[in-house]
């Protein structure tokens, strides 16, 4: 579990997804901790820009070589942009989750809904316990 | 509770995932990851513990025609020191297993999938009763490894110190002392590439898997998990029995007709396989890509239009081609290269193209 990173900037949920709010704009992707379970990513498939959606829906599809996964919003939102350059390398979302492989920017609607998500040490006692 | 190899404790040390794999508890990878792990056999060198594969001794005198009429390859041209591959059927044609078998002074080795071994033994108990042969499971006292890629002859002769090993003829097999004991080595192996597999008494196992990773440290040897084992296969189109095959499968579905010797003889299945290959199957295995992304996973519906025609048996994300790959069973009809047809993805169907078999060959060395 040392290895593993938690980037403190963000909230997570219990699907580990992050989410990082920059201004009015939040970002989402997947957690290290998520990454280092699924193993070499191949493919991630992204909404479409403008997809409007509601916290807990299915935003997305990671696959790795074991399976594919759902991708759950954090929170409510319209997608703004989202990662193109997952398409040629999804490998960067196992080697910077935080970082180039982000999945989408979303507008979001509800910012209390941030409440709900776990803050950096309670998502590391999750991580912690998952184990 | 899954059996562990003798070499559980060095997967472990070097960080692997472990899975139950047919029972044994095996590495689906390491540290290093299926894609690089793949891309490294493909470029260097990779080394298997592949130990769940079981081997069965057929000797005695009758040892040949017991194996010409359990086998459908032509026993007798696998000369002495010699590998090759064949299949078992039932008398209705589909498989028991497909093995590789190895002619070694005056016994027969049948290399058998883990799934299988012990079906394989009493199917050929069982069949053996007009023979004068005896059948020895060698399995739990034989441990196998092998060691694949472009530089696997280069890191055997430093092991060896000789050049024996470059020297051993594809398919090829030999005896050897090596490891301080009597190992069996054949120039075989399950990904594509030039390589070796070694058979040695499984007490030689820790020895024989630490000197060869010394020996391949200079080349870039690395150890490699049942994930890249899997992509490396599929590539060059080796089938896997429990995808490809099947105790509802027949080598004419599969594509394997050059498996089967019709000349040599009578065999289990002979006069279905005949009739099959007469009149055509109604289903062929073939090689897709798809056109647009997406894993086509094992059990996924293969669609014509809006019909379902087929089943993905095997597919993958392809590292040495960065494309989505599978093989698949199809109506005849939709089996031509080139033949554009769907594999339903999460309830989506994603288009896809019949290609040439296989997706993937070794360079030929100069």
């Amino acid at each position: 579990m040392s290895s593993i990173t938690i980037d403190a900037s963000c909230h997570y949920a219990q699907n580990h997804e992050w989410i990082r709010i920059e201004g009015d704009v939040a970002v989402v992707g997947i957690s290290d901790y998520a990454q280092d379970q699924l193993g070499d990513i191949v493919y991630v498939e992204l909404p479409q820009v403008g997809d409007q959606l509601a916290q807990g829906d299915s935003f997305g599809v990671v696959e790795s070589v074991k399976a594919a996964s759902d991708c759950y919003l954090p929170v409510s939102g319209k997608i703004i942009a989202v990662n193109d350059q997952l398409e040629s390398e999804p490998e960067l979302v196992n080697s910077d989750p935080f970082g180039e492989g982000w999945f989408v920017r979303l507008q979001t609607s509800d910012p209390a809904q941030l409440e709900s998500l776990m803050d950096a040490p309670a998502y590391a006692t999750f991580c912690e316990q998952d184990n | 509770m899954a059996k562990r190899t003798a070499l559980y404790d060095r997967h472990i040390a070097a960080g692997a995932k472990m899975v139950d794999f047919a029972g044994w508890e095996l590495p689906i990878q390491y540290p290093t990851g299926p894609k690089e792990e793949h891309l490294i056999v493909r470029r260097t060198a990779g080394l298997f513990d592949i130990d769940h594969m079981g081997q069965i001794m057929v000797s005695g005198p009758d040892a040949l025609a017991f194996l010409q009429r359990m086998l459908t390859a032509n026993i007798a041209a696998i000369a002495h020191q010699q590998a090759g591959y064949a299949l078992m059927c039932y008398s209705d044609g589909a498989v028991v297993d497909d093995a590789f078998v190895y002619n070694l002074d005056s016994q027969y080795m049948i290399v058998a999938n883990a799934s299988n071994v012990g079906k394989d033994e009493r199917w050929l108990r069982w069949h053996s009763r007009p023979y004068e042969v005896t059948i020895e499971n060698i399995s739990s006292a034989t441990h196998m490894l092998a060691l694949q890629g472009p530089k696997a002859a280069a890191i055997l002769s430093a092991l060896t110190g000789d050049s024996s090993s470059i020297n051993l003829a594809h398919h090829a097999c030999q005896k050897l002392e090596l490891f301080g004991t009597t190992i069996i080595l054949g120039r075989t192996g399950y990904t594509g590439e030039d390589g070796f597999e070694l058979y040695m008494p499984v007490e030689q196992a820790v020895c024989a898997w630490d000197a060869l990773i010394e020996a391949g440290k200079p080349f870039g040897l690395a150890p490699i998990g049942l994930a890249a084992r899997d992509s490396l296969r599929l590539e060059p189109c080796m089938p896997l029995y429990g995808q490809e095959l099947g105790p509802d499968r027949t080598p004419i579905q599969a594509g394997l007709g050059w498996a089967i010797s019709f000349s040599k003889g009578n065999f289990v299945g002979r006069d279905a396989l005949a009739k099959e290959r007469l009149e055509g199957p109604a289903e062929k295995l073939v090689a897709i890509q798809m056109l647009d992304p997406g894993v086509p996973r094992h059990g996924y519906t293969v669609v014509h239009g809006l019909e379902a025609v087929g089943e993905v048996t095997s597919g993958i994300y392809s590292p040495t081609l960065d494309a989505f790959i599978a093989m698949a069973y199809v109506p005849r009809r939709l089996a031509a290269v080139g033949t554009e047809i769907g594999v339903s993805i999460r309830g989506k169907a994603r288009r896809a193209i019949v290609v040439k078999k296989p997706f993937y060959r070794a360079p030929v060395k100069s």
